[in-house]
Parts: C-alpha cells; structure tokens; sequence
C-alpha cells in the first residue's frame, strides 16, 4: 500500500470540512441557534411572514421562535433540525407550494406556544372545547380564531 | 477489499459530499444574487418602446408569463379558447338580431391574441369600424401621440374618428407591457384616455375634483385600475366615435342606463321588435366594483395576475387568466381551504348565475314573440312602445351579466338581482305586447 494514502485521504477530507464550513458560515449557519426573527428569513421565502409579523399586536413581546418552537432545549432542537431539514430542502429544489400552509405538527408546536403565556386566561375557555364540554370542538386552536395575532392583518 | 481500494472508496466518497457541497454554496450565492438585484438593464426602454419582446430583454420571467397568455384552456363557462358562443347559445341570435353581435360572437382569447381577434372578427370585417376599436385592442398610446402632435388626448380622438382599417395601420402590437407600465420606473400606470376622461367624472361625482389616478391612486387601486382601462362598458360617442365610459353618474348598471337614457343613445335597432336597445361590452371593472372582493381591498390582480415565487424573488404572474385555472396562487394566499373547496364555491356561484342567465334569456325571447305576434295582429311601433320600453331595460341586464366575463362571481349577489330585474322587465314587457295584441283582435 502507498503510505501516502493516509495523507491524501486526510487533505481530501479537511477540504470537505472546509468547504461545508465556508457553506455553512456563507448560509448564516449559525444564526439559526439563535432567537433572532431576521433569521428566519435568511432564505427569502419567509419575507412575508416576517413583514407581516412587524405589524402584529405580539410583535413587542414574542419572536418567533416563542410561538413556533418548544422552549425546552432538547424539543427546541428537534423542532429547529426538522424544520430546517425541510425547509432548505423544499427550497434549495424548489419543491414548495406557493399558499404556505403549517404542518398539523407545528400547528400542535403553536397551539403549545399560545398557551405558554395564556395558559391560566384560556382554561376556562379551553375546558369548555374538550369532548364533553360545551362546545364539542376538538380541532379549535386559539389561531383559528386569532389568525392576527401573530402575523398581522392578512392581506 | 484490499486497504488500498478501501482507501481510494474512502477519497471518493469524499469528492462527491465535497462536490455536493460546493454545489449547495453556489446555490445558496445564486439566491442571495437573486434577493439583491431583481433586474438587469439589458435595454433601454423609453416611451416609444411598443415591441414587448424589447421589455422582456429586460423582463424576462414577466415577460414569459405575458407569452403564456396565447394559452387556450376553457373553464366551465368560459376561460381562454375562441369558442362560438351564439353555437353555445342560440338564444343569442335572436336577442342580437340586427346586430353585428348577431354575425360574429366568439369568446375572447387571452391579451396576446387582442389585436389579431379584432383583425379576423366578422364584426370588423363586414360591418364598418371607427378607430376608436384600436384605444384597447392595440398598444396604441406612442400613435396616439403621433397622431395628436404630442398630444396623447388629441391624437386619440383624431385616431378615434378615422376608419377603422386606416387607424389599423398606425399599430403593430396587441395589449403590451407600456399600457400598463412607466418605462422608466416600471411604475403601473393608466394610459388609456377613455378611462382617464371616464374615472375624473366619476370622482367629481364624489365630490374629487381633477382625478388623476397616475398621481392619486394607491399602488393597490393602480392594481385595478391598469386592467379598469379596457374591462368595462362603453360606447362610441356620435358623432365623433370616441370612446366613453358611461360614468358619469355612477360605475352601477343603473347609473350607466341613466346616462344612455338621458343621450337617448341606442347601440342598434332590434331587427325583429324595432325597439331601440343596448349590448353591454364587458363590464368585469364595473361588477368587480359591486362585490365582496373589491370592498376588501382586493384588487384585479391580487386573483388574475398573483404573486409567484421564482428563486429568491417574488413576481406578479403575467399570465393573466382565469384565477379558476391557478385556484392554489389565486385563492389560497387569502383563503384557509383545499383548492378544491374554493373552486366548488366559485363554480356553485357560477352554476346559480347560468341558471338565473338562461331564464332571463328565455324571458326575452317569450318578449320577441309576443311582440311579433302583437306586429302580425296589426299593432303598430306606437301601440308598442311601452313594451320596447321594457325590453330595452330586459335587454341590457341580460346582457350585461352575459358579457361580464365572470359569470356572475365578481358579485353574485348584484349579479342576481341584475338578472331578477330583467326577468321582470321582460315578462313585463311580454304583458303589455299580449294585451297591445288583444286589444287589435277582431
């Protein structure tokens, strides 16, 4: 075997971890551990949502992440891994359609978030939606009603 | 597996993560480009620059969507394919009768085809046309203000009055990019002249004085006003042909019968009652004006040109079409339901506003033949004008909705009562032929 193997693999291999590095600097890899809303629209598509989310009453008092992501830390990545697999994948092939729609999944992630500060206000409310309860209504979130919210007057 | 053939694997595999790596770099680069500059200036275009193919140097994702609007897709009731609708309606023969509508009555294609239907229809062809056509089937305004000297609003009116296969020479291309756009800023603007003169008397209505909508309209009104141009009713003025909106009380189809009925201004004579009559044109501006939508700030193309992503940017989608064939863009952006949901709610409208056409058209058929039958028992125009009357009033709600390219969904409720109206002034006017008859009998 040429004893020179080793080293070539080594080189080829520090220029992958270079490279995915530049990569990852270059996309703002890193932003994305962080809390702040610009980041969410890094890859452009999300303009809107941010846009939007500047004219909504919660604006002074949650970004992002507090509504749509687990606050705990194991679920917080797990939510931020999916999602970003997802999205820079769907956008990277633009593979997406162009009426935006939440995964029931992140739909359950929100309804989680709303209730991380309203929690107490609504039990009365939400006692009253549970099976048996007045309102039969299983499926009813608070973003059902309160679309607005969160993202502003829909246009 | 040898070490040395373990170790050449190992190198390839890295080559092809390093090679998928890379190649996400450059993507990811090419998005940013794309985010940062939306155009390149590959020609300058000025006021003089009629030929779309030149803007979509400039343009090109626009422009291939404009292309596209060659497309010929039918829709329940209508859509983009050249369909004969007197073949899909014989009704309509009678209800035109005496009428160029009568020879020739084609669904309309999409703006690419604007100039080149008008060349080839029966209406042009065998009947005698002023200039005046060209204000919206041609890329007309750089002639306009050739012909004025300079002076757009002069020039349409001395094209205006020129026969129609003279005025045809001065234009080249159909509906293009400048009708709608400032070359320099892209900004939309409202070129026409028809609607210019039309819209400042409406707003004086108001209580506006001098409405200019290129300097006073917001850029969402524009988004409706820019298609406003040419989607709505008018007339020829006479005697000098140039095209008015009949506006100036109001953009609702009684305001617009008013005005005709203080001109007295008949569109022909009816070749089998003799009374004078109206066909409305298109008046999807006008209906549009009258419906849920338009009251929610929701404008012409927010539905029939809606935004389409396209890497990293975002553009109108310039093939204008029915919202019918691009419900996910046109009506879920807005709207939380499936696709399906809301083209079922959109065709269930329709479906209401067909059945409620048809009998309006039935209703002024039973009209014709009471009055030919009143004719055959000796009553004369006199005895029948009253009956005229009202098939005048029948005539032009019927067709109005029949023309309004919607079939009703612009405003379903103002449609129906359209239709209500002329249902009754038709079984009215039917009445009065039955008893002018009964009364001539022997």
């Amino acid at each position: 075997m040429n004893p020179r193997l080793p080293l070539t693999l080594a080189v080829c291999l520090g220029i992958l971890l270079g490279a995915g590095a530049a990569t990852f600097r270059y996309a703002e890899g890193f932003s994305y551990f962080s809390n702040d809303p610009q980041a969410c629209a890094n890859c452009h598509v999300m303009r809107e949502y941010l846009d939007s989310w500047q004219k909504s009453s919660h604006h002074t008092r949650a970004v992002c992440n507090d509504c749509h992501v687990p606050h705990e830390l194991v679920p917080k990545l797990v939510t931020k891994a999916e999602n970003g697999w997802n999205h820079s994948r769907k956008f990277t092939l633009q593979n997406y359609p162009e009426a935006l729609r939440i995964t029931p999944h992140n739909a359950d992630r929100l309804q989680h978030g709303c209730l991380s500060c309203h929690e107490d206000l609504t039990s009365d409310i939400r006692d009253a939606a549970r099976p048996g309860g007045s309102v039969h209504a299983t499926d009813i979130t608070c973003a059902r009603c309160h679309a607005d919210a969160g993202h502003g007057p829909r246009r | 597996m040898s070490q040395r053939a373990k170790y050449l694997l190992a190198i390839a595999a890295t080559a092809v993560a390093t090679f998928a790596v890379v190649m996400l770099l450059l993507n990811i680069a090419q998005r940013k480009v794309e985010a940062k500059q939306t155009h390149f200036e590959l020609v300058k275009l000025t006021e003089d620059t009629v030929d779309p193919k030149l803007w979509g140097e400039n343009f090109p994702s626009q422009y291939d969507g404009y292309r596209r609007t060659v497309d010929t897709e039918r829709t329940r009731y209508g859509g983009s394919e050249a369909f004969s609708r007197l073949d899909a309606d014989p009704r309509l023969k009678r209800i035109f009768a005496g009428y160029a509508f009568a020879l020739e009555y084609t669904e309309d294609r999409g703006h690419a085809y604007s100039l080149r239907d008008q060349d080839s229809t029966a209406r042009v062809r065998e009947r005698p046309q002023p200039g005046s056509c060209l204000q919206c089937h041609a890329s007309v305004i750089p002639a306009y203000r050739k012909a004025g000297g300079g002076d757009v609003m002069r020039g349409f009116e001395i094209v205006s009055a020129m026969p129609w296969v003279d005025a045809r020479k001065l234009v080249e291309h159909p509906v293009a990019c400048i009708d709608c756009h400032d070359p320099a800023t892209m900004a939309l603007r409202v070129t026409r002249p028809g609607f210019l003169n039309a819209y400042r008397g409406y707003m004086t209505t108001k209580g506006v004085a001098d409405y200019d909508p290129n300097t006073m309209a917001t850029r969402q009104e524009m988004r409706s006003f820019v298609c406003g141009q040419c989607h709505v009713e008018y007339y020829f003025r006479k005697p000098d042909q140039v095209v008015v909106y009949p506006w100036s009380r109001g953009l609702r189809i009684d305001d617009e019968e008013a005005h005709y009925d203080s001109l007295r201004f008949s569109d022909w004579v009816h070749a089998e009652t003799g009374a004078g009559v109206l066909k409305a044109q298109h008046p999807e501006f006008e209906m549009w004006n009258q419906g849920v939508h338009a009251r929610s700030g929701v404008a012409c193309a927010d539905c029939h040109m809606p935004y389409m992503r396209q890497g990293a940017i975002k553009i109108s989608d310039h093939h204008v079409r029915s919202p019918l064939l691009n419900v996910d863009r046109a009506c879920l952006v807005c709207h939380s339901f499936p696709a399906e949901e809301m083209k079922a709610r959109a065709q269930t409208i329709q479906d209401r506003n067909a059945a409620l056409l048809s009998r309006a058209e039935d209703a002024l058929v039973g009209l014709f033949d009471a009055v030919k039958a009143a004719k055959t028992a000796g009553a004369d125009s006199v005895a029948l004008a009253a009956a005229g009357r009202l098939q005048r009033r029948a005539q032009f709600r019927a067709a109005y909705v029949n023309a309004e390219n919607s079939m009703g969904f612009h405003a379903p409720q103002e449609a129906a009562r359209i239709l209500g109206e002329a249902i009754d002034y038709a079984r009215q006017g039917e009445i009065e032929a039955l008893r002018v008859a009964r009364t001539r009998r022997p």
